[in-house]
């Protein structure tokens, strides 16, 4: 995801000619000063395949000062094709913005083939259910943070970015889960609670049906499954 | 057009010397001006006639004073100020009359009415300017603050509006202007007792916020439209400071994010509010807090939440508050919902409890699984603002079914023509519609079209205002909307793609716009866009009699489509132009009509820095005011945005550099 963005922003800047379609990433940054050069080049060119019955053009002298800088901040749904007259539409640019965030939202979504994938998250000893869209996140790593921001007092084995990793871990797996720390674990469609972080991301999505954050004592019970697993895996 | 008003007591005509005479104007407002002459003479006692003859005014010259009345009235600028104020030379000439006279202008509210009222003669002019509680200033640069409040000592209320509208689609450089600290400081001074403040695209700090909590003692509604320059930190010393707060409606305003705590500065004791609007509020808000002074305000009726308010904490504040008439959902999404126990608040319920709900809006991140929770007020809209939310025509179809009471409904294109069929089938109540584009740019696939606007035209008659974009138009379904809407006020169309001809025939869309124009004989709005040559603008100087805004953009061929609208529109008010090739000879040819606008404004057009010239020493109660693009230098002599208005206040010394006062 990171290269993509890195060569579509190159492409903007060295580009004289059309605008191409299908690049990869999202244009996050502002336009600054200096590139809106370049893009009046793409601009005049890409005009003229577009709009087709336009009398005044060659008429006009001062007409076709075209400000290509954006003053909001770019849709980062997908690349403009081409950029685009300051002003116009006359849309606000705070309701772009907020359509922008949801085609986003709604973008993303439509990738993974349903649109929110809630779960309740219950742990052990809360007095109340979070729910989490797992849509929101792509990765365990993600996820494991969220659920930490949550309930404060939770935490996976030693510091986040590993905690999860370390579930693949035999050994590890065997400490953490012998000492009083919270593990999470979910409900699969089967209705096989496992611990989260056997599978892949995108099939843990697909399979969970609930989340469980428990005292690491009472997950002892699911470890061999894991462990099985871990020893298939690798 | 000069005319003798006598009075009669009884049946006693009382001397005609002790008539008035008044120079009517000759638009609409003389049979109001008629009436409340009859209104307020039929009040006056036989008394009156002896009193009349000891008043100066007869007896002096009273020509020259009236003829002193009518040339100002030539002149006279709509918001009714003349210069100079009446000067109180002599005694208070009758008490009663004043006194009656106050207590009949009392029930004139409307501020068109009252401007007439003041024409007819000194007397009437200084009871009005006693009266007047509520001003309204359409452009803050138009007046100065001190001659408003040395006119209306009385004033209670003020209604101010600074940039003009196309420096919302960034037009405009930021630091433009529109400062409201100088008629704050102002106001502050004169008017301790001032309960209310409406602005609109004006600047606001913090500071001036603060300000206005400690100057204004027993104030009550704050209403900011499309304002800037404040944060939270201002919001939290204005809303703790204010305790007799009323209304705080911050629309469409950019607040920015000073990570105050502001909802927990009302003050804890029962709260007056009654309306509380921060949906364009970017940040998060203190849900506990705001729970807790919902519940504290029994008088709370209209309740707008920004987007951090999950769904569940919509429940809970309804649940709180079922008086309420008009609801800003917040995001309606369950992101961060606490559930005490593991089912889902009974959403439809809470809404069902709302049973004064008249006006919904909200949806910001809307999740539609949600959407048959509103499934019960629907019978009792007569508004519904579903603009931000992405939804299509088969999620619209089960709420829209149930709306038939509803009359105002903006909306996202993303319900496609088939979504707005299906409005067209229910809502027959329909005043104002509005389909804003889910992608707004130029060369995004157009999700409605002409079918969309033949539906509503057909099905909805009372239709009196629309604002459609659209990436397809043709003229045949502008035509039907003209015949079908006899009602239409406002049309404003906008085909995204620029010069678009009408999509089926090829031609340019002059015919119909020409149709709006000429059939629908209420039109006062008009917003105009596709391929468009000078016959446009020809058809609305000959038709458009009642426009008085005007919006151009990417049309016209030459100097003559100004000239027709110029020449033709005695209405024009307000009139905003870009990117036309309308040049100096057109603008010379509005010279007879400047004083009568608002404003004008033009950027990207073909008119130079000597016609702007030309026009400021030849009128010198225009402003004329000439902004250079931000990044480069004049290269020839057009200039790139030219913005002139009339003003008794002459040249401002606030502009910044980038703006030239010619």
């Amino acid at each position: 995801m990171e290269v993509g963005l890195k060569m579509g922003f190159e492409e903007t800047e060295l580009r004289l000619g059309l605008p191409g379609g299908g690049e990869g990433g999202e244009v996050v940054r502002k336009r600054g000063f200096s590139e809106t050069v370049d893009l009046k080049l793409n601009l005049s060119s890409s005009k003229q395949d577009t709009s087709g019955m336009d009398p005044n053009d060659e008429k006009v002298t001062g007409l076709n000062k075209e400000k290509n800088l954006l003053l909001s901040a770019t849709d980062p749904a997908k690349p403009p094709a081409k950029a685009q007259v300051v002003g116009w539409p006359p849309v606000r640019s705070f309701r772009k913005n907020i359509l922008a965030t949801a085609i986003r939202k709604s973008g993303s979504d439509e990738s993974s083939g349903e649109k929110v994938a809630f779960v309740k998250v219950s742990m052990d000893g809360a007095p109340y259910l979070r729910k989490v869209d797992l849509r929101m996140y792509t990765s365990y790593h993600q996820l494991s943070d969220a659920l930490a921001k949550m309930f404060s007092y939770f935490t996976i084995g030693n510091c986040g970015s590993q905690g999860l990793k370390d579930f693949m871990n035999e050994s590890k797996l065997m400490d953490l889960l012998n000492g009083s720390d919270y593990v999470p674990t979910y409900e699969d469609k089967d209705g096989d609670w496992m611990l989260v972080g056997d599978v892949p991301w995108e099939m843990f999505v697909e399979s969970c049906k609930r989340l469980r954050i428990m005292k690491g004592t009472e997950a002892i019970g699911l470890a061999p499954k894991a462990v099985e697993k871990c020893k298939k895996m690798s | 057009m000069v005319v003798r008003v006598a009075m009669r007591d009884g049946n006693r005509r009382i001397s005609s010397e002790m008539g008035t005479d008044v120079d009517i104007k000759k638009d609409r407002r003389r049979h109001l001006l008629s009436d409340t002459l009859s209104l307020s003479f039929s009040l006056i006692r036989h008394t009156m006639a002896d009193q009349m003859s000891d008043d100066d005014e007869s007896r002096q010259s009273p020509q020259s004073d009236l003829d002193f009345t009518s040339n100002k009235a030539r002149n006279c600028i709509a918001t009714g100020s003349v210069s100079g104020h009446p000067e109180f030379r002599l005694p208070y000439p009758d008490q009663v009359l004043e006194n009656v006279l106050e207590n009949v202008l009392h029930f004139l509210p409307s501020r068109r009415d009252r401007n007439a009222a003041s024409l007819v003669c000194k007397s009437w002019y200084r009871v009005e300017a006693l009266t007047r509680s509520e001003l309204f200033i359409g452009n803050c640069y138009a007046v100065s603050p001190t001659r408003a409040t040395s006119r209306f000592p009385r004033a209670r209320a003020l209604h101010l509006k600074g940039k003009p509208r196309f420096a919302d689609f960034n037009l405009m450089p930021p630091d433009w202007g529109a400062h409201f600290n100088p008629w704050l400081l102002s106001f502050a001074k004169a008017f301790p007792w001032l309960e209310k403040v409406y602005l609109k695209r004006m600047s606001v700090t913090n500071d001036d916020l603060a300000t206005m909590a400690e100057s204004f003692s027993g104030f009550k509604d704050l209403v900011l439209v499309c304002c800037d320059g404040f944060g939270t930190s201002g919001l939290a010393i204005f809303v703790s400071k204010c305790r007799e707060l009323r209304v705080l409606d911050l629309i469409e305003s950019e607040v920015a994010d000073d990570e105050t705590d502001w909802i927990s500065c009302f003050p804890e004791c029962e709260s007056q509010l009654e309306s509380l609007i921060f949906d364009c509020v970017e940040s998060p808000i203190n849900f506990e807090a705001l729970e807790k002074l919902v519940a504290r305000s029994p008088s709370l009726k209209k309740l707008k939440l920004n987007r951090h308010v999950s769904i569940g904490q919509l429940y809970q504040l309804m649940v709180q508050a079922p008086q309420v008439t008009h609801l800003g959902t917040g995001s309606f999404s369950p992101l961060e919902v606490d559930m005490q126990d593991d089912q889902e608040p009974d959403y439809v319920t809470a809404f069902a409890d709302c049973k004064s709900l008249v006006c919904l809006s909200g949806f910001r991140e809307i999740v539609p699984d949600y959407l048959p929770a509103v499934y019960p007020i629907c019978a009792n809209l007569t508004s519904l603002n579903f603009s931000y939310a992405n939804i299509t025509a088969e999620q619209l179809k089960p709420i829209i079914s149930n709306c038939h009471k509803l009359q105002v409904f903006w909306v996202l294109d993303s319900i496609r023509d088939e979504g707005l069929q299906a409005v067209a089938a229910t809502c027959k109540e329909l005043r104002e519609l509005r389909v804003f584009p889910v992608d707004a740019r130029e060369d995004s696939d157009g999700l409605v079209s002409e079918v969309g606007l033949q539906a509503i035209s057909e099905d909805c008659r009372k239709l009196q205002s629309i604002l459609y974009f659209c990436q397809r138009m043709t003229n045949a379904a502008v035509i039907a909307m003209s015949k079908n809407c006899p009602d239409l006020a406002v049309f404003r169309l906008c085909i995204m793609g620029r010069h678009r001809p009408d999509h089926v025939t090829g031609e340019p869309m002059d015919d119909g716009f020409g149709a709006i124009v000429k059939n629908c004989k209420k039109l006062t709005r008009l917003a105009v866009s596709g391929l468009l040559t000078d016959k446009a603008f020809e058809y609305i100087g000959r038709y458009g009699k009642l426009v008085s805004t005007l919006s151009v953009a990417f049309a016209g061929d030459s100097d003559m489509g100004l000239k027709y609208v110029l020449e033709g529109c005695p209405q024009l008010k307000k009139l905003e132009i870009r990117d036309s090739p309308f040049g100096d000879a057109a603008l010379c040819s509005g010279l007879h009509h400047y004083y009568n606008m608002r404003f004008l404004w033009m950027s990207s057009c073909r008119v130079t820095r000597q016609g702007c010239q030309q026009i400021a020493c030849a009128m010198a109660r225009l402003v004329v005011e000439v902004i250079r693009s931000a990044d480069e230098e004049d290269m020839d002599d057009c200039v790139e945005t030219l913005y002139m208005y009339r003003s008794l206040v002459g040249p401002r010394n606030d502009a910044p550099k980038i703006v030239t006062i010619l």
